[in-house]
């Protein structure tokens, strides 16, 4: 046990360059010792996590809760935790954000470390941990968006809504966006939730973005938006509609914003709601309502958006000679009920060009395979797994039958299921894999690794190849930062962009 | 977070029994202050409900379902238009299915028992 104690503080330290331990530097230090001091440390079973979203923390939180005895260390690519939780959920949400306090406990126990800066992948490898961790799993998230693959998705003015999200909320990769923000109308393709999201940003009186946790930047060139009409384009009708009520409802009420939906695109949706089960009907009522009643539409509004639907875009195209967007060309759908009940679009050959001068795709987001290692299914892009276990499936057959586990390697969130679904359907997700886990765990389904284990073998090898981790209290440091800051701008926290600054704060030594 | 404050007034509320039905199918009867919220009356007994968004009707994780007969009795406020949208979101939603954040505590709870909704495996998985 002291063997262990020993090594795991000089490794601490030679990481975190740390020659005085501050005060969070020795609560890590003394978490590690009541958890040494409990079992042999190599006794218990070690699970790594990839990805700190919710994904990643609500599973972490059902192992520990579940496995009195079990270690889970969470890595993440970024020096700062959370995932979308940080990075995606609209800053003018501030309570859905409270899941974070939830993680912060979770990352807070003695029985869980968060290592940040760490890039799975690249910086280790997946093989690398699954020789460290008696079980690894996989939460690693969406990192990339789909597109259509029609011409014209790259002119100016073109903005994938993945992007356009990760530069208001501060992702250090789309920081340097600068939308162009300088037309009057926008479109945006696709009905989902973030959808609004974007919709939202961009017709919000920006008094009202003020006091959000909105990056200045951001601010700044919102502040100069001429943006004053939002086309919401689906390739389908408005019972397939993917947004849900709660975010419906607040664009209806979006202060200074009217919502114009075309009547006739409701009046004989409107006979069908008697048969519509819930939660589609209530949906449905709030749209016909806002399309069909007068008198929700608000006085003195300069801004409006509306629903456009069964419109497949074909092309974006520029002015001629111009490299800026200047229309979308669609075709109109007929939409087709299939023998399962499903209502699919199909194109009619009919044309129809719609004018604006700035265009969102916000069709979804997409997972990536992040190491050769993990086993990838290209065309769901989700990893291939029965129950959150991962699976190898022999190409030869597609039906899944002929699979074979990985042992020891799970996944859950929105890798494991693909880009769709709130906080509460993540959660659900992830307590079920990391009770999975336990369950394995406990009946002896995972093998035990050998005597080192966990972050003792991972830590060195990270500094052997000059990779130097962020732990949680280092991330408290930048919360702080951020908050601070935030203070001064009369905001709850104004979020640091660059990834070298937020390294500068975590690794600087107390009082230096 | 309400609940957890001790304030005097607090102490002297009266307290009602109420049993959950957790997660997994298995009973626990607890405690509970009159004029708390349900979701309070589980963090505080240890009752596996996440409440995500700390009770302000952003998440659906503080599900809880009632039994048909009880609901009946209780006489519950009708649930608002944004109590609605939330369980409209809700895993496994039920007639009687209400969000525990919005359901505070009274007299007349004395006994009654609500159900945490069983996590659902998604069918294409089994
Ligand atoms: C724009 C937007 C707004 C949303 N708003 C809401 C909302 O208001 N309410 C709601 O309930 N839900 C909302 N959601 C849904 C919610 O965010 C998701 O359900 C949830 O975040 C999915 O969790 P996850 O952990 O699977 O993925 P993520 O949250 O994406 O977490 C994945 C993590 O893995 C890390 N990672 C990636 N690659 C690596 C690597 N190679 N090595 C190490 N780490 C890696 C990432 O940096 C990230 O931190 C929103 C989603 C989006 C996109
Ligand atoms: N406030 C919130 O609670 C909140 C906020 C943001 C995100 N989220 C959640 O995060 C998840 C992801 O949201 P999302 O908006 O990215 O995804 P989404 O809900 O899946 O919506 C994607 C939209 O894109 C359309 N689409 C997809 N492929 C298309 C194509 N080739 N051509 C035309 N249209 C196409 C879809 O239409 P079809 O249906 O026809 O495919 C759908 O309207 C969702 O579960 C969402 O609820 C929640
Ligand atoms: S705790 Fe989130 S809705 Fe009740």
């Amino acid at each position: 046990m002291w063997i262990t104690l020993r090594r795991s503080l000089v490794l601490h330290k030679a990481i975190t360059g740390s020659v005085q331990a501050g005060h969070g530097r020795w609560s890590a230090v003394l978490r590690w010792f009541s958890v040494s001091c409990g079992t042999n440390q190599t006794d218990r079973p070690h699970v790594g996590i990839v990805g700190s979203g919710p994904a990643g923390f609500y599973t972490a939180q059902q192992i520990l809760k579940s496995h009195g005895d079990a270690v889970v260390d969470v890595y993440e690519r970024l020096p700062v935790p959370f995932g979308l939780a940080r990075f995606g959920i609209a800053p003018d949400h501030p309570e859905t954000k409270n899941c974070i306090n939830q993680f912060t406990t979770t990352a807070l126990s003695n029985r869980c470390s968060f290592i940040g800066n760490v890039n799975v992948g690249k910086d280790v490898k997946l093989d690398e941990l699954l020789q460290a961790y008696d079980a690894v799993i996989l939460c690693y998230g969406a990192e990339d968006d789909r597109t259509f693959g029609i011409p014209g998705e790259h002119l100016q003015g073109v903005y994938s809504a993945r992007a356009f999200v990760g530069w208001y909320n501060g992702l250090p990769a789309n920081s340097n966006l600068e939308p162009d923000v300088s037309a009057e109308t926008a479109v945006i393709l696709g009905q989902g939730n973030v959808t609004l999201d974007v919709a939202r940003i961009l017709l919000s009186p920006i008094e009202r973005l003020e006091k959000t946790d909105i990056c200045e930047h951001a601010l700044e060139v919102l502040k100069k938006s001429q943006v004053q009409t939002v086309y919401i384009v689906g390739r389908r009708g408005p019972l397939q509609v993917s947004f849900t009520i709660k975010e419906l409802r607040e664009m209806t009420k979006l202060e200074g914003c009217k919502a114009v939906f075309d009547p006739v695109d409701f009046r004989t949706i409107q006979d069908k709601l008697p048969s519509i089960p819930r939660p589609r009907k209530r949906l449905t009522e709030l749209m016909c309502k806002t399309a069909l009643d007068e008198s929700t539409s608000q006085n003195a509004s300069i801004k409006k958006w509306s629903l456009k639907f069964q419109r497949s875009p074909l092309q974006l195209l520029a002015e001629a000679g111009g490299e800026k967007i200047s229309r979308v060309r669609f075709e109109v759908n007929d939409l087709v009920e299939q023998s399962d009940g499903s209502v699919q679009a199909y194109g009619t050959g009919v044309h129809e060009d719609l004018p604006c001068g700035l265009v969102f795709r916000s069709i979804g987001y997409k997972s990536i395979p992040i190491d050769d290692r993990v086993p990838f299914d290209r065309r769901k892009g989700v990893i291939p797994n029965i129950n959150g276990r991962v699976v190898i499936t022999s190409s030869t057959d597609e039906s899944g039958k002929d699979v074979s586990l990985i042992p020891g390697l799970y996944c859950s969130g929105w890798v494991r299921n693909g880009p769709i679904g709130v906080i509460a359907t993540t959660m659900n997700d992830a307590f079920q894999t990391g009770e999975l886990v336990v369950q394995d765990i406990k009946s002896g389904t995972i093998k035990t690794t050998g005597p080192t284990k966990g972050f003792e073998l991972i830590g060195s090898l990270l500094h052997s190849r000059g990779v130097k981790p962020v732990f949680f209290d280092q991330w408290r440091k930048i919360d702080q930062i951020e908050q601070e800051r935030g203070s001064e701008l009369g905001k709850p926290r104004e979020k640091i962009i660059s990834v070298q600054e937020m390294l500068d704060i975590a690794y600087k030594q107390n009082g230096s | 977070m309400a609940g957890t404050s001790s304030s005097k007034a607090k102490e002297k509320r009266e307290m009602v029994t109420v049993n959950f039905i957790d997660r997994d199918g298995d009973k626990m009867t607890v405690n509970a202050k009159v004029g708390d919220s349900l979701l309070d009356v589980a963090k505080d007994n240890d009752v596996d409900l996440e409440g995500a968004c700390e009770g302000t009707l952003s998440c659906s994780t503080c599900h809880l379902i009632f039994k048909p007969d009880e609901m009946e009795t209780l006489k519950l406020d009708e649930p608002s238009d944004e109590e609605l949208d939330m369980l409209d979101l809700a895993y496994g939603l039920e007639d009687t299915s209400r969000l525990g954040c919005q359901i505070m505590v009274a007299k007349t709870f004395e006994g009654i028992t609500v159900s945490v909704p069983k996590a659902h495996r998604d069918i294409r998985d089994l």
